[in-house]
């Protein structure tokens, strides 16, 4: 139970988290392309990463002691740079640039927009980089935290489990990884493509500590990484279920919005939403 | 003539030089064979086994990379390709400090046959931007590109070989990463050769000479960026090139070689090389000799080609 004072806090993120999904709804729009569903049933979770738990500097991307993230699921980039962006790494006004030519805001993470750690886009790759970054901390003894995302449809890439081994067989306990449990994927349900449950027992098999939540809930998501902290010795794998394109009525759970934009009607509805 | 291979070069060079804290070395089950299990015996909280997962031997070398150390990630030169799209897509589109040293390349893995040997890395590496393609000649070669490839941060490729091959440089030698060496002058001719070959193409120019034939042979150590100056100086020097390389003839050595003569300087080039087939099972000079790679075949493609330029 949070007490008063968390409530607040909760509210001041999910607040922050509405004004996320505005700029992934504006970005996607004007790029007249990107991956709308994937990229807002994550902005509760990066929402609460980067204004609530992850000790970072936008003045000082480079800063040593920061905690690392990597969007492992870079198809999601759209909710990265917007957070970037409000948290102060760019200015907002590069929002609208996404995926133009010239731009530094490629389609996917790249590394050239200050806060973005590594490039990103090619499935399966997050959990292998996070954990390179992880047995550095432990190398150099720092108190820095590691955190992923990676997508639902993601943890089909074999190189998942390889990381998943390694994390777990080097007892990375300074690493996240959290599942966008969304359900979908390119193709349909994730259970009729290729079946993920039980994925919770999956990673649990793999040696990490594992925990469901929803991952749409604040106060769920803060709960859940303030256990990862707890937890001595292994790694620990957040399975957040989320709802695709969440936060706008006719885009939760269709998959049809997993890579198409969004016309100019359906984003005046949208944006009328999210402000209500 | 003093004989090792490459691979136990680097092994040995990660040993001497690995007391710099910077660096770490990772391996996917394969330490006693890429020898990194030296530097893993002296050093062993910088040495991490991956077991036999190659994808996330590249991934964990990037994210180390990252964190600011130099990576050296180790495996066959054949399964570290199984992870091509990881380098590409992670190492050298980042140009991380991730260096990719991998034995039993080319042929040198011959009674493992086919699925165990690399005939396509040359050119499988050499298409993607910012990554260095460095295939050392011999052991003394080895030392110094590890040593350079330390203080030279971005992603490299080292191709080394399982069996054991001459000692050609000492000590003195002076390795310039990206700088072509003439080990030969000849006026006739142009041997350009790059790893195991370079010998072959040695002793082939000692042949030619016996038939008053005189044939330079240039080394070519560093495929990628290569030292387009030096190629064409040869060209210009001799009307003919030869390459020699153990690698499948497309792609490789010979095809950024005759890249750059077709736009340059265009003069007749033969390629020596694996003619677009596997390897097979077989003990390495069996192979060769197979697979048309030795000095004798070198010498009969420089005669051939003489003589229908006269």
């Amino acid at each position: 139970m949070g007490n008063i004072r968390d409530m607040d806090t909760f509210k001041i993120i999910e607040e922050k988290a509405k004004i996320i999904r505005k700029h992934v709804v504006n970005m996607i729009y004007e790029a007249s392309s990107g991956h709308p569903g994937g990229s807002l049933s994550c902005v509760d979770i990066l929402t609460t990463l980067y204004f609530h738990t992850m000790y970072h500097n936008p003045l000082d991307p480079e800063w040593a002691d920061r905690d690392r993230f990597i969007l492992s699921k870079g198809h999601a980039a759209p909710t990265l740079y917007a957070i970037l962006a409000e948290a102060g790494y760019f200015p907002i006004e590069n929002l609208s640039s996404l995926r133009r030519i010239g731009s530094m805001l490629q389609g996917h993470p790249n590394s050239k927009v200050p806060g973005v750690e590594v490039s990103s886009g090619s499935l399966g790759q997050g959990l292998s980089i996070a954990s390179g970054l992880a047995l550095a901390g432990k190398l150099d003894k720092k108190a820095y935290r590691v955190y992923t995302l990676l997508g639902d449809g993601e943890c089909d890439e074999g190189q998942v489990w390889e990381a998943a081994m390694l994390a777990a067989h080097y007892k990375l306990d300074n690493l996240v990884a959290i599942v966008d449990r969304n359900g979908l994927q390119i193709d349909g349900s994730t259970e009729k493509i290729m079946r993920l449950e039980p994925i919770a027992g999956k990673w649990g098999a793999f040696g990490w500590h594992a925990i469901e939540i929803d991952g749409n809930k604040i106060a769920e998501i803060t709960a859940a990484i303030d256990e990862a902290k707890s937890i001595r010795g292994r790694p620990t794998a957040i399975i957040a279920h989320t709802f695709k394109g969440k936060g706008i009525s006719f885009m939760e759970w269709i998959n049809a919005f997993h890579g198409r934009a969004l016309s100019k009607e359906e984003r005046e509805i949208a944006l009328k939403e999210l402000s209500e | 003539m003093e004989l090792k291979s490459t691979k136990d070069a680097y092994g040995e060079a990660l040993l001497k030089f690995g007391a710099d804290n910077s660096i770490v070395v990772l391996d996917a089950d394969l330490s006693v064979s890429t020898q990194t299990n030296k530097f893993a015996k002296q050093y062993p909280e910088r040495f991490f086994n991956v077991g036999c997962a190659e994808q996330n031997l590249i991934g964990v070398a990037a994210g180390l990379a990252i964190a600011g150390k130099t990576s050296f990630a180790s495996t066959y030169a054949i399964f570290s390709n199984r992870a091509w799209e990881q380098i590409r897509n992670t190492v050298a589109y980042d140009n991380l400090n991730v260096k990719i040293a991998v034995s039993h390349a080319g042929l040198t893995n011959g009674p493992d046959g086919a699925s165990h040997q690399s005939l396509e890395d040359i050119a499988l590496m050499r298409v993607i931007p910012n990554m260095r393609v460095i295939v050392p000649v011999d052991a003394v070669e080895t030392e110094k590109v590890v040593k350079t490839e330390i203080s030279n941060p971005g992603p490299a490729y080292i191709r080394l070989n399982r069996v054991k091959t001459p000692i050609i440089f000492d000590d003195s030698y002076d390795f310039v990463s990206g700088k072509a060496v003439l080990l030969h002058e000849g006026v006739d001719l142009a041997i350009i050769s790059t790893g195991t070959m370079v010998y072959e193409a040695l002793d082939a120019s000692k042949k030619l000479k016996e038939e008053n034939v005189n044939a330079c042979v240039l080394n070519i150590h560093t495929i990628k960026p290569i030292d387009k100056d030096a190629i064409i100086k040869v060209a210009k020097e001799t009307g003919a090139v030869i390459t020699a390389e153990e690698h499948n003839i497309y792609g490789g050595l010979g095809g950024a070689v005759a890249e750059i003569l077709a736009e340059n300087y265009p003069v007749p080039v033969k390629m020596i090389g694996v003619k677009d087939t596997f390897g097979e099972s077989g003990e390495y000079r069996e192979l060769l000799e197979k697979y048309c790679l030795t000095s004798n075949h070198i010498v009969k493609s420089a005669k051939a080609m003489l003589e229908k330029m006269r």
